[in-house]
């Protein structure tokens, strides 16, 4: 499957980049506009007006910094890598905000650095939420700051998740001191086309812009099933049925897809000097064409196997990927479909039968997958959940070794860490405990698929951003000052 | 061979569980609740009664032997507020029967609704669970816990609710079952309690503001008490007139005369002292559901000698009656000397959240055998049935669980669950898919011939 997604983005190179947004960099342009920077000298044709082209766009670029931090050498603890291993007595080296070194005990230490005794405690990269309406469903969930779900027209593949994250939400804090350093925020599913996800960094932060996790991709969520039907269906208009759903996908296909030629064929005539007419920027169309370019990445809200196996066509028939199914409770009923097209599954381990398309869902779903070789990701969808993904993860792995489906906990962190990192297009920069990457690191005061379990101390690229023992590194945001709940720390 | 396998399983599901015959637990920690634990002790069983345990108990003639190597015997545990058997699918409105529309408040009756063939009563077991409180919510208000928020837009489904008008004041009467699978009639007893909620719900239930709210309690009780008084003028229509119909009234009579109590769904710290005002004032008993704010006020609450069910995972500024959440609060409430039962999740079907949320308060401070109280014991004094369940005593009913491991641990689980002595299936509906699809490839037929 990976093969067919390089050729469309080969096939995009002729075409040229349509979504300069389609990574939220802080001043890395997209590479498909570094080739496109300079026109041929015989160009005739003006630069669009500013906000004309989105492929010119300043868009919302981040402004995230990292928090201070010194080089640490974290000393004594069981660290799971994520990248596949458990190392006991294990050595994790940050520097610069990187990790710099992962290894056992004999692992060397440079003289500059600060020792941290970690013995007894374990340690894990940041947990990574793939699916959270924090900011946009925020606390307290009153009226006023509902903001995940633009349930106005089926497809609203034109707004941005990111523009209804209210930064102040206190859940924020809560995630960050489960260990949740990273999280993908996604519109509702009111929509076939909910809108743009956005990826963040979980720092304390005045402005969503600087909560941006840099150049992560943007993510276009989907919905199949029972949300769109009822939704628009109880308003009399499409879709009402599952196949009305399917309909509404395909259509905004073909007018994406119509779209993208559309600008494809404008460029391809001013680079050769031609003249020629732009066609108008639609906000819309923009985003379903940098999915077809491959530059978006799909997040399909699906619970039912066969409706999968239907979007899985509809992919293939415009030429797309889909990165991931989330709430895929039925996604074990099609393992090695879902491994043989590399889709990955976000799932709960523990809610089931409170809609009827999620009736099937089991316990066991991720440890079914993994034993096909399939992406299993553990989300929550739920401000309470998030901040206990360790538990939920662990109760999906004991509900493997119930099936005789023994998973090492380094496999398991994988659900909560690397595969949520894989299915949000940054595991090269963070996910697992690899030198070059983040120094996302949580220390948990023992084994994390414990129920006793805590997140006593949290970085994010290196820097300490919650301590359980210090109240100088609870944040709490400006709702939670004079509140009874003290920021709900000691 | 293995579908072979499975379809005599599936068969026996079908079958009702063997009679109740002696059994001897073996070779497993002990914890009683109702006192110290045994470090390796037997638990005989005779006649769906426990009949002995202890550390140098021996094993009767015939009896049938459960080895727990090394696990631990608990109580089963009890659900302390739930919508067992009486909601399946939350979001499937036709098979919810936890709460009412406006026809009827106080007088409804969560007990005739009680589905025992439910799939779910077996995931519940799968959690360890064998009794709960089956408990009427307000309709509209749905389900309790949190919202699944990516449903934002879902309308609420509750039973009875057609989205016109305003719930009633009252939830209904709650019941409690045992979850015994095969049994046509699980409900161990009906009219335990009245529902009614404080706050923004109760609010809502009075058309709109906490004032009103109150007003209106305390007027159907005054009214409750008059029709317990007047009865043959009322039957003449020579009373005054009631703000409740006659069912609701009948229904509100054993709550004002003090023998069932009122279930107040209550978070804010100011509410609950309205709570607690209200049942001094009106001598009635009440046990308090949610008290998110509870630990502000842990001493009064104590003082009252009133109980409380909460969820210990709730920690977050959920709504401005929650400003207060924190995760400590079971472990705050304990200290102050206040009874504390802990809730599973409501909504999900995820019943089997109830032993974490236990494990999670003791990662915050609750002490370990406070939290197996919360779901066995305490639960079971709440609503009366402590001289039959709850604990493991000589004499009880044999509700029993044995587990591979810690209880409350997430890598646990009940290794054999039995109800009256009787040991439950384990092949319950979800067991089933599970089978089915980790089984390998059967010879090109789909997994429907599985």
């Amino acid at each position: 499957m990976i093969r067919w997604r390089y050729a469309a983005t080969a096939a995009s190179l002729l075409a040229l980049g349509l979504s300069a947004c389609a990574t939220t960099g802080t001043g890395a342009p997209a590479k498909s506009s570094q080739a496109n920077a300079k026109p041929a000298e015989k160009a005739e044709a003006k630069p669009l007006p500013k906000g004309l082209d989105g492929q010119a766009s300043s868009g919302f670029p981040s402004t995230y910094n990292p928090l201070p931090s010194r080089p640490t050498a974290f000393v004594g603890a069981t660290v799971l890598t994520a990248a596949g291993q458990q190392i006991d007595n294990g050595v994790v080296i940050a520097s610069g905000g990187k990790i710099v070194a992962v290894g056992g005990p004999d692992t060397p230490i440079p003289g500059d650095v600060v020792k941290v005794d970690a013995t007894g405690k374990w340690i894990t990269p940041g947990v990574i939420d793939a699916h959270s309406h924090l900011g946009v469903y925020p606390s307290p969930g009153v009226s006023a700051r509902s903001d995940g779900n633009e349930a106005t027209d089926p497809n609203t593949a034109q707004v941005w998740a990111e523009h209804s994250v209210w930064p102040q939400d206190p859940g924020f804090n809560r995630a960050r001191a489960g260990g949740v350093t990273t999280l993908m925020i996604l519109p509702g599913s009111a929509n076939l086309f909910g809108g743009r996800s956005v990826t963040l960094k979980n720092v304390p932060s005045l402005t969503m812009q600087g909560m941006k996790f840099p150049e992560a991709p943007y993510g276009l969520k989907m919905a199949c099933g029972e949300n769109p039907k009822r939704v628009y269906g109880g308003r009399g208009r499409s879709p009402s049925t599952a196949m009305g759903n399917v309909f509404g996908y395909r259509k905004a296909w073909i007018d994406a897809a119509d779209y993208a030629r559309k600008w494809d064929d404008y460029r391809a005539k001013t680079s050769k000097g031609e003249k020629a007419d732009a066609p108008k920027r639609d906000l819309q169309l923009e985003t379903l064409a940098g999915v077809l370019k491959g530059e978006i990445l799909v997040q399909n809200h699906c619970y039912r196997a066969d409706e999968e196996a239907v979007m899985i066509d509809i992919a293939r028939e415009f030429g797309y990927k889909i990165t991931m199914f989330h709430h895929a409770i039925e996604s074990y009923k099609i393992a090695p479909l879902l491994a043989k097209e590399d889709i990955c599954s976000a799932t709960w381990a523990s809610w089931t039968g409170f809609k009827m398309e999620s009736l099937d869902g089991i316990d066991a779903n991720a440890a079914i997958l993994w034993k096909n070789g399939a992406c299993a990701v553990i989300h929550s969808d739920d401000p309470i959940m998030t901040q206990r993904l360790n538990q939920e993860a662990a109760i999906a792995m004991a509900a493997g070794a119930k099936l005789g489906i023994d998973i090492p906990r380094a496999e398991a962190i994988k659900w909560i860490t690397a595969n949520p990192a894989k299915a949000m297009g940054i595991a090269d920069k963070t996910g697992s405990l690899e030198p070059g990457k983040a120094a996302d690191i949580v220390v948990w005061s023992r084994d994390p698929f414990s129920v006793y379990a805590q997140a006593e101390k949290v970085f994010i690229d290196g820097a300490l951003v919650y301590d359980r023992k210090d109240a100088r590194f609870q944040p709490k945001s400006d709702f939670e000052l004079g509140q009874p709940g003290q920021g709900a720390f000691n | 061979m293995i579908r072979s396998l499975l379809l005599a399983s599936a068969a026996c599901a079908l079958a009702l569980p063997a009679a109740a015959q002696t059994v001897a637990i073996v070779n497993a920690r002990i914890e009683p609740v109702s006192s110290a634990a045994i470090p390796n002790g037997t638990l005989v069983i005779k006649d769906g009664k426990i009949a002995a345990l202890g550390a140098k108990v021996t094993v009767p003639a015939g009896a049938k032997v459960i080895d727990a190597k090394g696990g631990v015997v608990t109580p089963g545990f009890i659900a302390p507020s739930s919508n067992l058997g009486a909601s399946e699918i939350s979001g499937v409105r036709e098979t919810r029967d936890d709460g009412t529309g406006n026809a009827l408040s106080a007088a409804f009756d969560i007990s005739y609704g009680i589905n025992p063939a439910s799939t779910f009563l077996g995931l519940a077991r799968d959690g360890g669970i064998t009794s709960s409180a089956v408990t009427p919510v307000l309709s509209g208000s749905g389900g309790g816990a949190h919202e699944h928020a990516d449903d934002g837009v879902v309308e609420e489904m509750t039973a009875g609710a057609h989205g016109d008008g305003d719930p009633p004041l009252f939830g209904g009467q709650a019941a409690f079952i045992r979850l015994k699978a095969g049994s046509p009639d699980i409900v161990e007893a009906s009219k335990l309690a009245v529902t009614v909620s404080l706050g923004e719900s109760g609010a809502r239930a009075a058309g709109g503001s906490r004032g009103a709210n109150l007003v209106l309690i305390r007027s159907a009780l005054e009214d409750a008490r008059a029709f317990a008084a007047r009865r043959a003028a009322f039957e003449q229509g020579a009373t005054r007139d009631f703000g409740l119909s006659r069912l609701d009234l009948q229904a509100l009579i054993p709550v004002v005369q003090g023998k069932t109590p009122l279930l107040i769904r209550v978070s804010r710290a100011a509410d609950i002292r309205q709570a607690l005002k209200l049942a001094a004032e009106e001598k009635i008993k009440i046990v308090l559901e949610g008290v998110e704010e509870g630990w502000m006020v842990a001493a009064e609450i104590a003082k009252a000698g009133v109980p409380v069910i909460l969820d210990p995972q709730d920690d977050l500024p959920g709504s401005f009656e929650t400003l207060g959440s924190r995760l400590d609060n079971a472990a705050r409430l304990h200290a102050a000397g206040v009874s504390v039962a802990i809730n599973g999740s409501r909504d999900f079907n995820n019943l089997r959240q109830e032993r974490l949320n236990a494990g999670l308060a003791v990662a915050n401070g609750l002490p370990y055998s406070a939290a197996l109280a919360a779901v066995t014991l305490v639960p079971a004094k709440i609503w009366g049935q402590d001289g039959k369940v709850g604990s493991l005593e000589v004499g009880k009913l044999a509700d029993v669980v044995v587990w591979n491991g810690d209880p409350l641990e997430t890598t646990s689980w009940p290794t054999s669950v039995l109800i009256g002595g009787v040991e439950q299936p384990k092949d319950g509906r979800h067991e089933q898919l599970k089978a089915r699809y980790v089984a390998s490839d059967q010879g090109g037929y789909p997994p429907a011939y599985r």
